[in-house]
């Protein structure tokens, strides 16, 4: 039962050959059985996760069941929510309430999904490891001894070693496709503005977007129509026409255009992440598809650029944690500005600090324009390239990650590396461009590798569709992680 | 260009980030190193491009000028360190 997909527990609950009360045991029994090991969750509620199982189930049996109803699943910590606390993975809201619900956590709830609890992640999402985190690191269940990725990478996690079938993430620069990625699961990252950001704790607002990690792309459908919707509360929520996410699962893959970009089949990715992805590029081949050498000139500029933008926009939000209205507060304060600057140097950890300090003198006087300004600028020229791109093909297909998982603490130590292990992820965030990771294969030390596929604006329907065309012919998606057999 | 250590005081004071003396070098060292990587994008020639502040160049949607929060400070303050009266306390700011 562990093992089924998303969309298929939804069937067996549906046609009652399960229920979502022993489920949600099941998960949480797993839960209790590899998260000392794993440390995938900050939080776990047992009790109200049981409650909204029966809840579901009585539903259900009246008959006004949803696909995802009864259906367990996780929020990142950055997801504001009433029942749990949240941390953000910091010290800073260790001991934070909310006193209301994010958007996304009213749409599971209200779709009648079971919360079991809240994932663990890079400190504010700044981090590709989820070493950064307060709560401390979380481990691949594929090789514990190596990072799941991140910035959501308990959600990466809890979704690999069947946990829990999906969860919520949030995607910056990669923060959802480069640990689905690294823990072999499925992440979507939907277009800018298509998921409210109302209750997501803000780290930069013009890149920050929420969206999904499951074991199957269908499953990423289901999980996208819950979330997806307009709403007045986030300002740069769309107002569109509501869609089916599910709608083009059988995609005719024969004359679909695909986009190979050069710049990401270049020196410096892993002879075997290269490999499989080619190998994946000729099974689309082989149903009809054909390849397009694109030329995304700029795309190598998007970790400078995003290094830039995104401390910026995060050293403003971040003003917020000042020790008044809510978090942590340093003790004893001398004078205002004492609070203030004890309060941040003991709540914040490095590299939360480090973002802050870059993105408080690339604003500062004298160096606005030559550091944000010019950020912005190249950012339009690097969303020119995928928009160019896309007049000659209908998706692009390329690595998500340069490498497969590695060490805990391997990088941690030299921010600048673990930074250029984002130079796949971030030219689409910054163009704002939905973009889906899904597993294609193994290393040679038995590590999973992603495939990412990238598409136009408001493609999400087309990107699943291909993905779930490529699942249906491949068994990637799976595999079970060793450290965690079922 | 690379920043001095009295740069990173008058960043981390802008900041209100209190910096131990012990760790100011390190932090130093990490900025430049940053700093330098994100450099790359200014060699760029980018005369004439208008700058992108948003993925979707969207204008600011408006609302009709209507109350529609309700008050809600108790509850928000409920979460405060410190708050007494519907106020919020911090050290003294005026003698």
């Amino acid at each position: 039962m562990l093992d089924a997909t998303l969309a298929e527990l939804s069937g067996a609950l549906s046609s009652r050959k399960l229920s979502s009360v022993e489920l949600t045991r099941a998960c949480l029994e797993r839960i209790a059985r590899h998260d000392r090991q794993l440390n995938a969750f900050i939080e776990v509620g047992e009790a109200q996760a049981l409650e909204a199982a029966q809840r579901a189930d009585q539903r259900i049996a009246a008959g006004r069941g949803e696909p995802l109803t009864g259906i367990p699943i996780a929020h990142k910590d950055i997801f504001c929510t009433r029942r749990f606390r949240t941390t953000c993975g910091s010290r800073m809201l260790e001991n934070y309430t909310s006193p209301y619900d994010a958007h996304v956590v009213e749409r599971f709830d209200q779709a009648g999904a079971v919360v079991v609890g809240k994932c663990n992640m890079d400190e504010f999402a700044m981090g590709s490891s989820s070493e950064t985190s307060h709560f401390g690191p979380v481990r691949n269940p594929w090789d514990p001894q190596r990072v799941p990725g991140g910035s959501s990478g308990g959600s990466a996690a809890a979704v690999a070693a069947r946990l829990v079938p999906g969860a919520t993430g949030t995607d910056t620069g990669g923060s959802i496709r480069q640990p689905a990625a690294l823990s072999g699961v499925c992440g979507l990252k939907p277009t800018y503005g298509v998921v409210s950001r109302y209750g997501m704790v803000a780290f930069a607002s013009s890149l920050d977007q929420a969206g999904c990690l499951a074991r199957s792309a269908e499953d990423l459908a289901l999980m996208l129509n819950v979330m997806a919707g307009f709403d007045p509360r986030d300002s740069t929520s769309l107002e569109r026409p509501k869609e089916d996410y599910g709608r083009s699962l059988g995609l005719q893959l024969k004359g679909l255009r695909i986009g190979l970009p050069k710049q990401y089949f270049v020196q410096g990715v892993d002879p075997d992440v290269r490999r499989a992805v080619e190998e994946s590029v000729r099974w689309f081949e082989s149903q009809g598809a054909s390849k397009v050498e694109v030329d995304l000139p700029n795309a190598a500029l998007g970790v400078p650029v995003y290094y830039v933008i995104a401390p910026a926009e995060a050293s403003s939000n971040l003003a917020r944690f000042d020790g008044v209205r809510y978090g942590h507060r340093a003790a004893d304060p001398a004078d205002l500005m004492d609070l203030y600057c004890r309060t941040r140097a003991e709540g914040f950890g490095a590299e939360v600090k480090r973002r802050i300090l870059v993105g408080t003198y690339v604003l500062s006087h004298g160096y606005y324009d030559a550091y944000y300004l010019q950020a912005q600028k190249v950012r339009r020229l690097i969303a020119a390239d995928f928009a160019r791109a896309f007049e000659r093909c209908d998706l692009l297909l390329g690595p998500v990650a340069p490498s497969t998982a590695f060490p805990i603490g391997d990088k941690a130590q030299d921010p600048v590396q673990m930074y250029l292990g984002d130079i796949f992820t971030v030219p689409t965030s910054l163009a704002g461009l939905p973009c889906l990771s899904i597993p294609c294969g193994f290393d040679g030390k038995g590590l999973p590798i992603g495939l990412q596929l990238m598409g136009n604006y408001f493609s999400e329907a087309q990107l699943l569709g291909a993905a779930h065309r490529y699942q249906q012919a491949t068994d990637w998606h799976r595999r079970v992680p060793r450290a965690t057999p079922l | 260009m690379s920043l001095a250590p009295d740069d990173v005081r008058r960043i981390a004071r802008l900041a209100r980030i209190a910096i131990e003396p012990e760790e100011s070098s390190t932090v130093l060292e990490s900025l430049n190193r940053v700093l330098e990587l994100v450099g790359e994008m200014r060699k760029v020639d980018t005369a004439g491009i208008e700058p992108m502040a948003h993925a979707l160049d969207l204008v600011q949607r408006l609302r009709p000028d209507q109350v529609a929060e309700a008050d809600r400070r108790a509850t928000y303050q409920s979460v405060a360190p410190a708050a007494a009266d519907g106020l919020y306390l911090v050290p003294k700011v005026i003698e």
